[in-house]
């Protein structure tokens, strides 16, 4: 795998230890993700990939015990320095749930809460972001009628594609996604599967999947965790035609895991 | 076992029996060959419906399992070499008989001093130990065994380079078994014909058990 210069370093984890009270589920990962790259997070449940994923916008920081040991950083910078503002940290890295998670609100407005939160009032740039957003997230031309219909009457598919646009509206650079196709149906996954794809043109994208053809399909590097190890981490090619290590054979093979 | 496992072992069984039939066909085509066997060799030609027969059965499970599977690593690497030793197997076969055919339609019995200027039995003797090596090294996932098929090729090389010129001469000499001489010379080429194709089942399973591509490397 090519070594990366500071610069074309988006995310990386350096000597990083996770702890959940006594337990450690992460132990000591080190990993530097290339911007603008789709990067996929596999191994078995339980095997610290969504922690990993969450660590990036600090997520795990409201969770019991949470302990960490080594460094995040994010476009140069360590997100656990206490002058960072997690506000805007999560403004930069945008997430993406397993379960769609639309508010029970119209779906303009779903895509606008982020900005009006933000205080931005101006209705014309709202209206802008909003269109853009949907548009981006490709699903612009199935509700662009229908902007004032609940989310919650749109497909799981169009749920997700619109918890997409709702994360694109605050301009991130970063997208974490956390299974975002594990609930849905082989078209609507497609979907999502072709817009992670065209969006990698703007963001970095990180996405944990349980799903091995999935992250064959759409990442360019992958990363296998088992029991709180970074196992290998390689261009995706590579680990779905040769990977180095026994143990990434084994899981990818359905041998283990 | 897991489903994929098991339909991969089974998948192993039957380009091993297919090993068998085609390395009984080349046995057989052999002995009808030096012997003027007609008998033999219409059973070669009879038996090559099999090979072809099995030669769809394993391209069509290894689609079954391209498709429903979606083997990776050394599971993709396993099937992508059934598919191409699959089709090396079969022209092997067509070779095979070829060579019965050229009994059948031959008038007489192959001169044996001809066939001796050609190196005839020693070929097919090269040829049956090469494939007999692969047979080994796909039984037993070994690539050491394999390996050992490059350098057993050039002999069959070395008989074919000098085939034409020896064709000249015995023509000049005995034009009267001019047919006969251009049959031996053309069953000659169908051995290293042979040769090569086994040569090119040596390079996946290489690519099968080591993931190296060996194909138009000379340094193998």
């Amino acid at each position: 795998m090519e070594k990366l210069s500071i610069k074309e370093k988006k995310l990386e984890a350096i000597n990083l230890n996770v702890f959940y009270g006594q337990k450690q589920v992460l132990k000591d990962v080190n990993i530097a993700i290339k911007a603008n790259t789709v990067t996929a997070f596999i191994g078995p449940s339980g095997c610290g990939k969504s922690t990993f994923l969450r660590t990036f916008n600090r997520m795990n920081d409201y969770v019991e015990g949470f302990r960490k040991e080594g460094d995040i950083i994010v476009d140069g910078k360590d997100i656990y320095q206490k002058m960072i503002r997690v506000e805007e940290l999560r403004k930069k890295i945008g997430m993406v749930f397993q379960k769609p998670n639309p508010f029970p609100k119209s779906i303009f407005e779903n895509v606008a809460y982020g900005l009006k939160i933000q205080g931005i009032k101006n209705k014309k740039l709202i209206e802008e972001t909003v269109e853009k957003s949907l548009k981006q997230s490709a699903l612009w031309d199935e509700v662009k009628d229908d902007l004032k219909k609940s989310a919650l009457s749109l497909s799981g598919g169009q749920q997700q594609r619109l918890c997409i646009a709702r994360a694109l509206a605050l301009e991130p650079s970063i997208l974490l996604m956390d299974e975002p196709a594990s609930a849905l149906d082989p078209i609507s996954t497609s979907k999502i599967e072709d817009l992670i794809w065209e969006l990698k043109q703007k963001y970095t994208i990180v996405i944990v999947t349980h799903n091995m053809q999935q992250a064959g399909r759409i990442s360019d590097n992958t990363a296998f965790f088992y029991m709180g190890d970074l196992v290998e981490y390689d261009e995706t090619k590579k680990i779905f035609t040769n990977p180095e290590k026994e143990r990434t054979q084994n899981y990818i093979t359905g041998r283990f895991g | 076992m897991s489903h994929l496992e098991s339909e991969l072992v089974q998948l192993k069984n039957e380009v091993f029996e297919l090993l068998q039939l085609v390395h009984s066909q080349i046995e057989k085509s052999k002995e009808s060959l030096l012997t003027s066997d007609k008998d033999l060799a219409s059973h070669v030609v009879a038996n090559d419906k099999r090979v072809n027969a099995s030669e769809l059965k394993i391209d069509r499970d290894c689609e079954n399992i391209l498709a429903l599977y979606n083997p990776v690593a050394i599971d993709l690497r396993f099937v992508l070499a059934c598919i191409k030793m699959n089709h090396s197997l079969e022209r092997i076969g067509d070779n095979a008989e070829g060579l019965a055919v050229y009994v059948n339609i031959s008038p007489g019995a192959f001169p044996q001093e001809i066939m001796e200027k050609f190196n005839l039995a020693p070929a097919f003797d090269r040829c049956l130990q090469m494939f007999s090596l692969i047979m080994d090294s796909y039984r037993q996932e070994d690539p050491a065994l394999a390996r050992k098929v490059f350098n057993l090729d050039e002999l069959l090389n070395e008989y074919n380079r000098k085939a034409t010129k020896t064709a000249i001469e015995l023509i000049k000499t005995q034009p009267e078994l001019a047919e006969e001489i251009l049959y031996i010379m053309g069953a000659l080429r169908k051995i290293e014909r042979m040769g090569d194709l086994t040569k090119n089942m040596a390079e996946e399973i290489i690519f099968y058990i080591e993931a190296k591509v060996l194909r138009h490397n000379k340094k193998k």
